[in-house]
Order: C-alpha cells, then structure tokens, then sequence
C-alpha cells in the first residue's frame, strides 16, 4: 500500500513543526526548496528560510557560518548535488569544522528517475560515510521520516538525511519508535537476513513474502542508519539466521553493503553473504521499476541473492 | 586621522606580529610567509583598533567576528590572537609541530578566538555571510570581517557568496581582499587577472573602496571608517598589499607563498621590520 502522501510533504510538515519550537531552526535551500518539499516554509517564516539560489556550495557554506553563530541549519538539494558538488563544502566547512549542519539530499539513486545518469546518486552514501563525525540516515516511508528529522535535529554533529522525495510504499505507522543507530527488525525469519535501508526496505519485504511461499523465513532488518552503524544487530542476525544479503539503492562499493561486510569480516563470522546493489555502474533515465530491474534492485533479485547463500551455505 | 603615537604603536605591533611569525615558521622549518606578511598591517587594525572582541571570552556571542578565508594565513592570525591574550604565546612555538593544536590552516576547533576554519580556498566568505545572516536574523550590531585572497577570489563559490551577501544587504559585512598580485604558480595578472576588484564588486551590488597602501593604518582605518558609514550594502576593501612585505629578498614574489628560511634570512628580516 502506497503512503496517503509524498515524503517532501511529510518532510516539510515535520520542519514546520520544529521550526515552530526552535527558535534556532533554519532552513537554506539552492532553488530545489519546491521540490524538497521546504520552500512552503517560507511563508510562515520568511526570515528563516533562505534560499541561496543555483548556488549549491555558497548553500553548504552559508549554513556552516549560521551554525557557527548558534544556528541549526538544514540544507536541502538533489542527494547528486550534496554529496558530488558539495563534498569539499561539506567536509572542511561542516565536519572538520565541527558545525552542526543536517543535509538534506533528495532523490537517491533510481529515485531520480527521468532526470537521468546525471542526477542518479549512487555514491551518496559512501561519500558521506567516510566523514569522520557525520552521521548518515535513510528513512523509507512518511512516518519513519518524521521521527527520523526529529532525531536527525537532535544529534550535536553533522547528518546526512537520504530522502525518497515521492510517495513511498506505507511500511510504519505514525508516531512509530525511532532510535537512531538502532535497526528495526521488520520480519523474524530465521533462515536468512535481508538487510536493507530507504526504497529497499520495501523490496526486502516483498522478497520475504516471495520466500515465505517457498517455506525460507526471512529476517528482514531496516538498517535506517547507515552510520553509526548498528552493529550488533548485524553480528545477532549472522549468529542466528546464518545468511546475510544487503539490499542498497547505490552502488554497492562502499556503501551499506560494504559497510555490513565490514562487520562481517571484522567479527569472523562465517556466513554466506552478498550484496544487492548497483554493480558499478552509472544511472540513466527512466521510471524506477524499469531501473530496478535494469540495476537489479528489485524484491526477485533480492530472493536471489537469499537462495544463492542459502546454497552455499549447504555447500559448506 | 591616527595619531602619530598610536600610528607608532601600532607599528610596533605589526612589526611584532610579523616577528612572531617569522620566529614560529623558522621553527618548523618552512611555512607561508608570503600571505601573512602581507596582511599584518590589516590583522592589526582589526584586533587592535576595530573589532569588539573579547579575549577572555572568545565565545561571547556579540562579538564581532573574523573569517581569514585564506586558511594558510594562519601563522601570522595566531600570533595576533596570541598577543591578544587568547592563549600563552609559548604555545606559538608549537606551530605545525607533531601533536600541535597550531595547525598550518585556520582552525575553530583547536584555536580560541578562531571564528572559522578555513582551508581549501572559497569557502571563507560563504561562511561570513552565513554568520552576518544570523546577526541580521537575531536583531546584533556585530560585524563580520573577511579576508580573502586575491588569488583565492578565482574560486567560483567566491562570487556566488559575493551576489547574496549583496541580494541580503549585508551592510555589516566587510570583506578586505588582500590583493597582493600573486599566487603559487605565478603573478596574479599571468595566470588569471581578477583586477579590477573593486569595480568587479561594485558591478554585484557591492560598497567598494581600494586602498592605495595596503600596509598603511590610516589608509585601512580610513576604508573601514568610510564602509560603517554606508548603508544597506556589503563593503569589500581591497588592499593592495605587497607579498612577504618586510621579507628582504622574497617581497612581490610569488615564490614566496611557502618557503624555508634561512637563520640568515630570518635574522635579516628581523632586522628590516
């Protein structure tokens, strides 16, 4: 079931909110406010949202000077622009300054849809996971969204919010618990564990569905944020299900995929695993189904991956 | 108008600046000499004459504020802050050393009285803005001060800072562009000319005024005075200045931008300032 609204709406409606208890809140957009969902803020607060205009690296600079002055800044632009045109920006200007700046970057992965290869950010994730201090959330539907700002605005450091700006697949009811650095275990299964955060996560569920029909019991674990990682989840899930796949709109080097391999490696745990997720490749346009399966992202891939570990895994 | 005594006093402290400096990159061996010489003058006009800070509370939220947008002046920024009173100057002898809270680039973090961190060039001015946004925003008389490069103003984000700070009417932010000719590969006007600066600013909406003498108290004291006192515009100051000013050998040289120093060299300085 499609949520009954898109995430920049949510998105907008829970800034509002904040903005309306924190004085310190401000919001700094480069001319794509509309379509996060933010320049509708203006009008309630016309002082407080900014708009730098096609300025994407004066954005990241500008809201690094306001935090220093005891502001809370949100930047908001497409994730390709954050994370690829503002890297330098935010780096120095944000983290290695200590500033506490949110990021806000829309439209990642496939999500970006028609706009093509050049928009299409599969790298996002991996840019920003290998700042020191920066913290990188993706939340999937409208309800984890609003707790997932509120959670965001209450960190004392950088974050890097990865947002479906579309009406997303419902999986969370309002007001659902949202603790950052934690997974949400989203199905029991004890055969193998899907792992996967944003547009993924429903892919996930549909493979665990599939899978369930075939008598596999899926866990399937919402790794909503990607850093802090939660760990020990990753550890419990290979201990118990013995089987991990990672499921990630981007390319899968050194994302969340490469980020449970991590843990994986570093544990010793002996587990078949395999990632789903762009193998290398740059996007291009099209609608999301068609390039969920031309990057192989969907839910069948996804079973996949499942029955190709589950198989090793009597191999051994 | 200066006084002769306080222009005299000045001097002295520039010149001490300057010594400061010099002594903590002979130290390290090698460091940016050409850029901090050339704004010695302008750092202490600020702290000394111009901006309301506070030493003892480098945090004090009324302050006023200075982002040296070209990080690599930092030696001769922490010297000033050091004869300031912000931290013990023996602390200058640990510049760029193994474990240094005194690193070669403008530091927020590690420096008190360090408004901003800087580094790779472009990014200062945005940063000023930011901050002059939120002085705007809470209602504060505080300036915010920017220095930035001439050779750092081919940065494109330079300008995309420059166009809202003027779009914002940021009359309470001054940037001084220390227009000292030269950049590590070359002279200024060889690579690629930025000059005129000031009608380049005037052209984005911009007070400008160019200083004729760089080094001259007077001459930035005066442009100061003459940018309080226009409003509803940003004010950019441009300095020319002269790179490693009072470095005998290395002045107006782009050479001079990072360089060892000979204890000679160091001593004749010493002796020139």
């Amino acid at each position: 079931m499609l949520d009954n609204m898109d995430m920049k709406t949510a998105l907008g409606e829970t800034l509002a909110e904040e903005m309306r208890k924190n004085s310190s809140l401000v919001l700094v957009g480069a001319d794509l406010m509309g379509a996060n969902g933010t320049w509708p803020l203006h009008g309630e607060f016309p002082d407080r949202v900014i708009n730098v205009g096609i300025a994407e690296a004066n954005m990241v600079g500008v809201a690094a000077g306001l935090a220093a002055c005891g502001k809370l800044p949100v930047c908001d632009t497409f994730a390709a622009f954050m994370a690829r045109r503002d890297y330098d920006q935010v780096f120095i200007s944000v983290a290695y300054a200590g500033l506490n700046v949110k990021l806000i970057g829309s439209d990642p992965g496939v999500a970006a849809e028609m706009n093509g290869g050049t928009h299409m950010s599969f790298e996002d994730v991996a840019l920003m996971r290998t700042i020191p201090t920066m913290t990188v959330v993706e939340p999937c539907d409208c309800a984890q969204l609003r707790q997932a700002v509120k959670a965001m605005l209450e960190v004392k450091g950088p974050v890097y919010l990865r947002l479906y700006r579309k009406k997303p697949h419902k999986i969370y009811e309002d007001g659902c618990r949202f603790s950052l650095g934690r997974a949400d275990c989203l199905t029991q299964g004890r055969d193998a564990t899907v792992i996967a955060a944003g547009m993924m996560v429903w892919n996930a569920l549909q493979a665990a569905e599939q899978l369930n029909q075939e008598g596999i019991h899926l866990r399937v674990l919402n790794m909503h944020t990607i850093k802090p990682l939660d760990k020990a989840a990753i550890i419990l899930a290979a201990q118990e299900t013995g089987a991990i796949v990672t499921a990630e709109n981007a390319n899968y080097f050194n994302g969340l995929g490469s980020a449970v391999a991590e843990v994986i490696a570093e544990n010793s745990l002996s587990v078949p695993f395999q990632r789903v997720g762009v193998r290398d490749q740059f996007g291009e346009v099209g609608g999301t189904s068609y390039l969920m399966e031309r990057f192989q992202l969907t839910a069948s891939d996804i079973a996949q991956a499942v029955k190709s570990c589950l198989k090793r895994r009597q191999i051994h | 108008m200066l006084t002769e005594e306080r222009r005299a006093f000045l001097t002295q402290r520039a010149r001490q600046a300057r010594a400061l400096t010099l002594e903590a990159i002979y130290r390290v061996g090698r460091g940016h000499i050409g850029g901090t010489m050339s704004i010695a003058e302008l750092l202490i006009a600020l702290y000394d004459d111009v901006m309301r800070v506070d030493p003892s509370n480098p945090s004090w939220p009324e302050r006023d504020r200075l982002v040296v947008s070209k990080g690599h002046a930092a030696p001769i920024v922490y010297a000033v802050l050091a004869m300031k009173g912000y931290f013990d100057p023996k602390l200058l002898d640990t510049l760029n050393a193994n474990g240094t809270t005194l690193p070669s680039h403008c530091d927020m973090r590690k420096v008190p009285g360090i408004d901003m961190t800087a580094g790779s060039l472009g990014q200062g001015l945005s940063a000023a803005v930011g901050m002059a946004l939120a002085n705007q925003m809470d209602h504060r008389d505080s300036y915010v001060y920017a220095i930035v490069g001439d050779g750092e103003s081919q940065e494109g984000q330079v300008w995309e800072a420059v166009m809202l700070a003027a779009q914002r009417k940021l009359e309470h932010l001054i940037v001084f562009v220390d227009d000292n000719g030269c950049q590590v590969d070359g002279f200024t006007g060889d690579i690629l000319n930025m000059r005129p600066f000031d009608q380049k600013y005037r052209a984005f909406g911009w007070h400008a005024i160019y200083v004729e003498d760089g080094h001259s108290f007077d001459q930035i004291l005066d442009a100061i005075h003459q940018a309080k006192q226009t409003p509803d515009r940003p004010h950019a100051i441009i300095l020319n200045t002269v790179k490693a000013k009072h470095v005998p050998g290395a002045e107006n040289t782009y050479q001079s931008h990072c360089f060892s120093l000979t204890r000679e060299q160091l001593d004749n300085s010493l002796r020139n300032l």
